[in-house]
């Protein structure tokens, strides 16, 4: 059976829900004829027509905006940011008017936001942010992560079911470089369910994102060098977090390194520390540690933005200190 | 007083966008005009010619470079609009403040930004005017008064209404000009720096450089108008619109909308027509952009127009305009080679000047 990459499993997961769904349509920009800016909507156009795919000006706003209106008519729209770094013009539509909506009279917002994230292809500081915790701050909204293509299909479908707004992040450098044979079947992966890559009884890694393949690549370097075993736990989902799943491997091995691609301060790493502390203080062998980007814009020249993403090397070091305790 | 409803293009038809394949009108070349001296000297009209014929002689490097691999972000060439960014920035006095877009390398050159720091900064090298933190035109220069753009379209307008604010506030004369896209013209960025502009009058010249795409979408899918420049009574400020291929025409224009501004006559809105031959960005062979399209633009090749011009005009001869072009080819050989043996940031330069004081 042939292989899917991330890409090509976003676009089956939105191709498929909008061919089950006659109320999915997707806005945004260059999304039509030229597929969008990364190719997830290639082909939709042909397919869906220029009601259903629908290519607006460069106004994130006013893009953000009417799927809310949409969604309140009942539709199920899907907002395309052509980065997630120019998701900042929308703010005020996603984190007043989207996510408020439900709380004050309960009228829910269904709608999708997504678009490509993060760094490691030398984008600078405008192409390569990682903007989930503006968004995991507000309560209403629900974030996810997808890793891997399996989860990036099951992800956008869940998304879109969903009731209330999901931002759905898109590593822009797992796009084409992952693949992996997808079930035939429709499936969903649930909004709020971590993933255990790897088992392991000395330590476990939290992390989400590109970063879950240089976590899987030091655990094996720690497996090989030290006979340590590493638990491995892909996030998924930021908000709600899987807390079942945090705590579990907190418990098990009793040392816990979270791992992000995204800045230091008011990571989502802290919250997830404030979370063990809170209910498991007493399985701990050691501190929470971090190993996240430094709290700086992301540089564009490839030694700044090697020194600035966190990698295998940075991993197994914080691994290191964490397993001598 | 009664309403006066003006629709200035029909809507949609009923059938959705899908109706509408035509080519907007504002995308072909506006009637091919003669070029007029607005009073330039001989010196400064060759002058205006080295730096259009250095802007794309800089960006055939740039794109050599890219191709290379040594470029490793993104490239967006002004081949056909180097006539507005040249006839922009030469109308402006030296301490006027201006802040170029992604494809105003040429406002730079005549700004004076020396072709050396343009490479550098595109090779991401230490010694670049960002250190390597950022790429392309994305820096600014105070003592050249240049403010840089950032990636996020529309941004500047605002930004350069509070520069014209300052400068007003402490009784100097100068003028702020910035540029938008037609695309970057559907931001509330702008909707929200022109009107602030317009209500303060703010000696702001916000050139729209219209060149019919933005990235893949044609200039029908971004705004309903045939001219950006028939927005400017909506704003209640002076607009015009010129054929963006003709640099003396861009420089008259702009002449004028400083002149009104530093009189006290607020903001222009200024469209300057061309046409983006090239991709969004090297990555993009821009299939989707209709070839007769253009080849119609190729025919009013900014630099070629001058260049008649000037031979008709007995400023130059043919001969004198071909050594400018080999001349400069070489310069900058040299100075490619120069950047491309300048050294990469130490790594530890990322975690410096976040802010004040910053080590
Ligand atoms: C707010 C915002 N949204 C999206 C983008 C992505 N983007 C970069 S350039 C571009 C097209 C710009 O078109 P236009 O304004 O016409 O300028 P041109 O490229 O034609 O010079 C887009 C959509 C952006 N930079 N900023
Ligand atoms: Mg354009």
């Amino acid at each position: 059976m042939a292989l899917t990459t991330y890409v090509e499993a976003i676009r089956q997961g939105i191709w498929e829900e909008m061919e089950r769904d006659e109320r999915v349509f997707i806005l945004g920009e260059d999304v039509g004829i030229y597929g969008g800016a990364f190719k997830v909507t290639e082909g939709m156009l042909e397919r869906f027509g220029e009601m259903r795919v629908i290519d607006t000006p460069i106004s994130e706003s006013a893009i953000v905006g009417a799927a809310i209106g949409a969604a309140l008519m009942g539709m199920r729209p899907i907002a395309e940011m052509q980065f997630i770094d120019f998701i900042s013009c929308a703010f005020d539509q996603i984190t007043n008017f989207a996510a408020k909506n439900r709380y004050r009279w309960g009228a829910g917002v269904p709608i999708v936001i997504r678009g490509p994230s993060g760094g490691g292809v030398h984008g600078g500081p405008y192409h390569s942010q990682n903007p989930e915790m503006y968004f995991v701050h507000t309560p209403g909204l629900k974030v996810v992560a997808p890793a891997t293509a399996y989860d990036a299909k099951g992800l956008i479908k869940a998304a879109i079911r969903d009731e209330d707004p999901v931002i759905y992040l898109e590593h822009k450098y797992l796009y084409r470089r992952i693949k992996e044979e997808l079930p035939k079947d429709d499936y969903i992966v649930p909004i709020g369910r971590a993933a255990v890559r790897r088992e392991g009884k000395d330590l476990a890694i939290l992390t989400y994102g590109a970063m879950l393949y240089q976590a899987l690549e030091a655990a094996d370097v720690l497996a090989r060098e030290a006979g340590l075993q590493t638990e491995v736990v892909d996030l998924r989902s930021l908000l709600p977090l899987d807390k079942d799943a945090i705590l579990s491997a907190a418990k098990k091995t009793g040392k816990v390194l979270v791992v992000h691609e995204d800045t230091r301060t008011g990571g989502i790493a802290g919250e997830i520390a404030a979370i063990i502390n809170e209910e498991v203080f007493e399985y701990l062998d050691g501190p929470v540690l971090r190993v996240t980007a430094p709290d700086t814009p992301v540089p564009y020249s490839p030694p700044l933005e090697e020194f600035f993403l966190p990698n295998k090397e940075k991993i197994l070091k914080a691994a290191r200190q964490l397993a001598a305790y | 007083m009664s309403a006066v409803l003006r629709r200035s293009r029909k809507s949609p038809a009923k059938d959705g966008p899908a109706a509408r394949r035509d080519i907007p009108p504002g995308m072909r070349p506006p009637p091919l005009e003669p070029m007029r001296n607005p009073g330039l000297s001989r010196a400064r009209l060759l002058d205006m010619h080295r730096f259009l014929r250095l802007n794309r002689v800089l960006e055939d490097q740039l794109s050599a470079l890219y191709r290379q691999g040594k470029i490793v972000g993104g490239l967006y060439s002004s081949l056909g609009q180097e006539s507005i960014s040249v006839g922009t920035a030469c109308a402006l006095e030296p301490g006027d403040l201006l802040a170029p877009m992604i494809r105003n390398i040429g406002s730079l050159l005549v700004r004076g930004v020396p072709p050396l720091s343009l490479f550098l900064q595109f090779l991401a090298r230490h010694a670049a005017p960002t250190a390597g933190k950022d790429g392309t035109l994305h820096f600014d220069d105070p003592g050249r008064s240049i403010i840089g753009p950032i990636s996020v379209l529309g941004t500047l307008i605002p930004v350069m209404t509070g520069a014209a604010l300052a400068a007003r506030m402490r009784g100097e004369s100068r003028v702020a000009l910035t540029y938008i896209g037609d695309g970057g013209t559907s931001t509330g960025d702008f909707h929200e720096g022109l009107n602030l502009a317009a209500v303060l009058g703010l000696p702001l010249v916000l050139v729209v450089e219209n060149n019919g795409y933005a990235y893949s979408t044609p200039v029908d899918r971004q705004f309903a108008v045939d001219s950006l420049a028939e927005r400017g009574p909506a704003y209640g400020i002076a607009s015009e619109s010129v054929d963006g291929t003709d640099v003396l025409a861009v420089y008259a224009a702009t002449q004028r909308a400083a002149a009104r501004g530093r009189g006290g006559g607020g903001p222009t809105l200024l469209e300057c027509r061309a046409f983006r031959r090239r991709g969004h960005a090297e990555h993009d062979d821009m299939w989707y952009v209709p070839r007769d399209i253009v080849a119609a633009w190729e025919q009013r090749d900014p630099i070629d127009r001058f260049e008649s011009f000037l031979v008709e005009q007995g400023h130059a001869t043919k001969g004198d305009l071909r050594s400018v072009e080999e001349n400069l080819a070489a310069e900058l050989d040299e100075t490619a080679r120069q950047a491309l043996g300048s050294p990469y940031p130490p790594p530890e330069e990322t975690l410096r000047g976040v802010y004040a004081g910053g080590d």
